[in-house]
């Protein structure tokens, strides 16, 4: 007897997706000029079309985020800001359906994944910074923090209404207004969110909203009028921005790419650990900046940890991301499946072992099944570029010091994960280990208080925690 | 005993075959068992683990006021749980103290029940404290008067004292006694033994010593069979079958009280060890409450809407 699982798919009747939208400017909805298209990744349904923003958008966006700072926000005690804050949350918390249906649609991950991680930490990060804006002055910080001004934020396809989160909250705690652009591919949470910022009442303004592509992107890195530029994506456009800020008087956060490093010694839970590999990598489709893609092995469990990871990969359930019981969605785009398939062709032509369990995927969409490489090293290109897809490139090595070495040994230091259940030995190697983030046991765990972010190509400054306050306020040292 | 291979018997060769364990997470496990906690079991595929729950119950008594009339009530209900509708399937066995072995065994065969086994709680239940002479009588009695399934308890004491080998020895014994005349379920109490190291270690040296079947609790200790307990539990199996080739069976008893529970362990076994498992001879859940609980859910399924407990038999 085999136990199927029914089809258990979450109902959209909960949203109700605009055929067009414009963008959210000085707490208005506004007509946008051109429109492009955004679909639905797992069926490519066309979903809404959405207003590309042009110079004259991105004017109105920073004039009334620059009115609203001026007049209102900046000048708003701290515990008033945090009161928006807090309404904010909450009412996140009161839609999340509603946001879990529409990111789902949208991105193509899991609706397990939008209902249980993306939506809650989104809500939590908005709770955490909301209990900060009153206490700035305690933040060890300086004496008198004060807010930059008005913030340019680009936030990614992969996450994004968390990443609207991970960006506006801590803006909007230390005194700032945005001009948020969210991305191309997945800006329908964000416009929801704009209704949210009026549902809250929050002051004309002080959260504005563009839409559009990566030209929109680029006239609010160059505009003027803006103080402070926080992005999140591309190693390769993080240098472009770097570079169009410094000869600015803009701050500038980038949270970039990753190839992190998950490490597994010999002496690790191997159960829990091959969980982690799974969630390292497979978790939203592998689309994640700091996913564990390069699997580092001691050579004597690597034959036990392999088997067992194949057995698992086999259980993954691939398929409409709607579905309940779903663990693995669609490829965000076209294009990112055009690169995933790319890299993987490389890894193929470089003599690296392909392996996917058996699944079926669906005809229409964008998909790629879980993968992994085995007969990995160093001098793989799949094991230098980041694939930013389901695909895990496994290495081994024999001794502590060398697995340090091949996990520093990369242009990259966003994440790692070290997996022994020796306390002394993952204290070790997290002191060698040059990533911001450093797991231990675990992977891929996100908290509000804690400072996100990377050495190296991976990025500039940390989000959340007391650190990511700092990015947003003036006078205080930055890393 | 050949112990599989796996050990010689000696306290030096057990000691080095529980020491080569990997150890247990407890965020992580805790994690796995909440992620699979979340599948969502609908229409046809409830429906096929409702009746297949159903066959997986050890339908259970154990009070110290157990009576026959008690019993053979019990046995009337494994037999054909619900009265009213014959396509629901008998319970997997009968549980219930060694003394009531012959009643429940003689009233089972008198109202078509010969293909409901009795089960035995045995070896000084539930505390396990007591000689081991009278361990071995007891299991001898609970055979002789027709349990083809004994559950014995470990000496939790000794496994917590690091007397591996005791414990394992004692599961040895009562083995022998069973032979080929009954099942043997080792039950571990996991409330006790606290720590999922200790849960998997356990399991390991319960196969090795010729478990048929490796129960989390007696159901008079809390916590029992929490869903990472027994994800831990059918982990050890999984493995223990690839070493072996031999399937052991796993059977949460303690705090399973309703469907979704239920459907949730029946998760727990597809995504772990797989659907071999999926079936009475290597799957069972100690309850009582749990069946009608089940029978209710199956009426809803049918009727499309909830009926009055008062349609579902009290015993």
């Amino acid at each position: 007897m085999t136990f199927e699982y029914a089809p258990a798919p979450e109902s959209r009747a909960i949203v109700t997706i605009k055929q067009k939208y414009g963008h959210f400017i000085g707490g208005k909805f506004v007509a946008g000029g051109k429109h492009f298209p955004t679909i639905n990744p797992a069926t490519e349904e066309l979903l809404s079309h959405i207003a590309l923003g042009g110079k004259a958008d991105v004017d109105a966006a920073v004039k009334a985020a620059r009115k609203a700072y001026t007049s209102t926000w900046s000048k708003m005690s701290g515990k008033d800001r945090g009161k928006y804050l807090y309404r904010i949350a909450r009412i996140l918390q009161e839609r999340a359906r509603e946001f879990a249906v529409i990111e789902t649609l949208d991105n193509g991950k899991p609706i397990r994944e939008s209902r249980d991680t993306d939506i809650p930490l989104a809500a939590a990060h908005f709770f955490y910074h909301a209990g900060w804006a009153d206490k700035l002055e305690y933040a060890g910080l300086g004496t008198t923090p004060k807010p930059l001004g008005v913030a340019g934020q680009i936030i990614p396809w992969n996450f994004p209404l968390l990443m609207l989160a991970w960006k506006v909250a801590p803006a909007l705690a230390a005194g700032n207004t945005v001009v948020l652009k969210p991305a191309e591919s997945t800006p329908l949470t964000a416009l929801l969110f704009a209704e949210v910022c009026q549902q809250a009442e929050l002051p004309a303004g002080v959260v504005n909203i563009v839409t559009g592509d990566g030209s929109t992107g680029a006239l609010i890195v160059n505009h003027p009028g803006i103080d402070k530029i926080a992005f999140t994506g591309s190693t390769e456009v993080g240098k472009i921005i770097a570079r169009a800020v410094a000869s600015t008087n803009k701050s500038v956060t980038l949270e970039l790419g990753g190839k992190a490093a998950n490490i597994v010694f010999d002496d690790a839970p191997i159960d829990e650990t091959v969980e982690g590999i799974v969630n390292g990598i497979f978790f939203n489709q592998g689309h994640v900046c700091c996913a564990g893609s390069r699997l580092l092995l001691q050579e004597n469990v690597a034959e036990e940890v392999l088997h067992k990871l194949k057995n698992r990969m086999q259980k993954i359930r691939v398929g409409d991301p709607m579905d309940k019981n779903t663990d693995v969605g669609a490829i965000n785009s076209k294009e990112q499946l055009k690169k995933i398939i790319e890299l993987a062709a490389v890894g193929d032509s470089e003599g690296a072992e392909r392996w996917s369990p058996e699944c079926v995927l669906p005809s229409k969409g964008f998909w790629f099944a879980p993968t992994i490489f085995t007969g990995v090293t160093q001098a793989h290109r799949i094991a230098r570029e980041e694939i930013f897809g389901p695909v895990l490139s496994v290495l081994t090595f024999r001794t502590p010091a060398e697995a340090i070495e091949k996990a520093n040994n990369t242009p990259f230091g966003l994440s790692a994960g070290i997996w022994s259940e020796k306390g002394s030995r993952t204290l070790w190697a997290s002191q060698q280990l040059r990533a911001g983030v450093i797991w231990a046991n675990t992977f891929n765990k996100f908290d509000p208080t804690s400072p996100f972010g990377g050495y190296k190509e991976s990025g500039w400054g940390r989000e959340g925690g007391r650190h990511g306050l700092a990015a947003y306020l003036k006078g205080v040292s930055h890393e | 005993m050949s112990f599989y291979g796996l050990v010689d018997g000696t306290d030096a060769s057990l000691k080095s075959y529980l020491g080569n364990l990997s150890g247990v997470d407890q965020v992580g496990a805790e994690a796995r068992a909440a992620m699979l906690a979340t599948r969502s079991i609908k229409t046809t595929s409830k429906r096929w683990a409702i009746d297949t729950a159903i066959t997986m119950v050890d339908l259970t008594t154990l009070e110290g006021a157990d009576t026959p009339g008690k019993v053979k009530a019990l046995c009337t209900k494994a037999v054909r749980p619900d009265p009213t509708d014959p396509t629901v399937p008998s319970v997997g066995a009968v549980c219930v103290y060694n003394d009531m072995v012959e009643v429940a065994r003689t009233h089972l065969d008198s109202i078509g029940g010969q293909h409901v086994p009795v089960a035995a709680v045995s070896t000084a239940f539930p505390s396990g404290r007591a000689s081991m002479p009278v361990k071995i009588q007891d299991t001898q009695d609970a055979i002789d008067a027709g349990a083809a399934e004994i559950d014995m308890v470990i000496d939790r004491g000794a496994f917590l004292a690091g007397r591996y080998i005791d414990v394992f020895n004692e599961i040895a014994q009562i083995r022998e006694v069973c032979g080929t005349k009954a099942h043997l379920k080792v039950i571990f109490e996991t409330g006790e033994l606290v720590t999922y190291d200790n849960v998997r270690k356990a399991s390991f040296l319960a196969m090795a010593a010729g478990a048929d079947f490796i129960k989390t609790s007696t159901g008079k200790v809390a916590p029992a069979a929490t869903p990472p307990v027994v994800l831990v539990m059918l982990e050890a199996v999984r493995d223990f079958y690839e070493m072996t080739q031999v399937r052991i069976g796993v059977k949460p008893a303690g705090g399973i009280r309703n469907t979704k529970d239920a459907i949730k362990q029946l998760v727990l076994v597809n995504e772990t060890v797989g659907p071999d498992w999926l079936n009475p001879k290597l799957f069972r859940i100690g309850a009582s409450a749990l069946l009608n609980d089940l029978l209710m859910q199956r009426m809803k399924m049918d009727d499309g809407y909830y009926n009055s407990p008062q349609y579902v038999t009290m015993d």
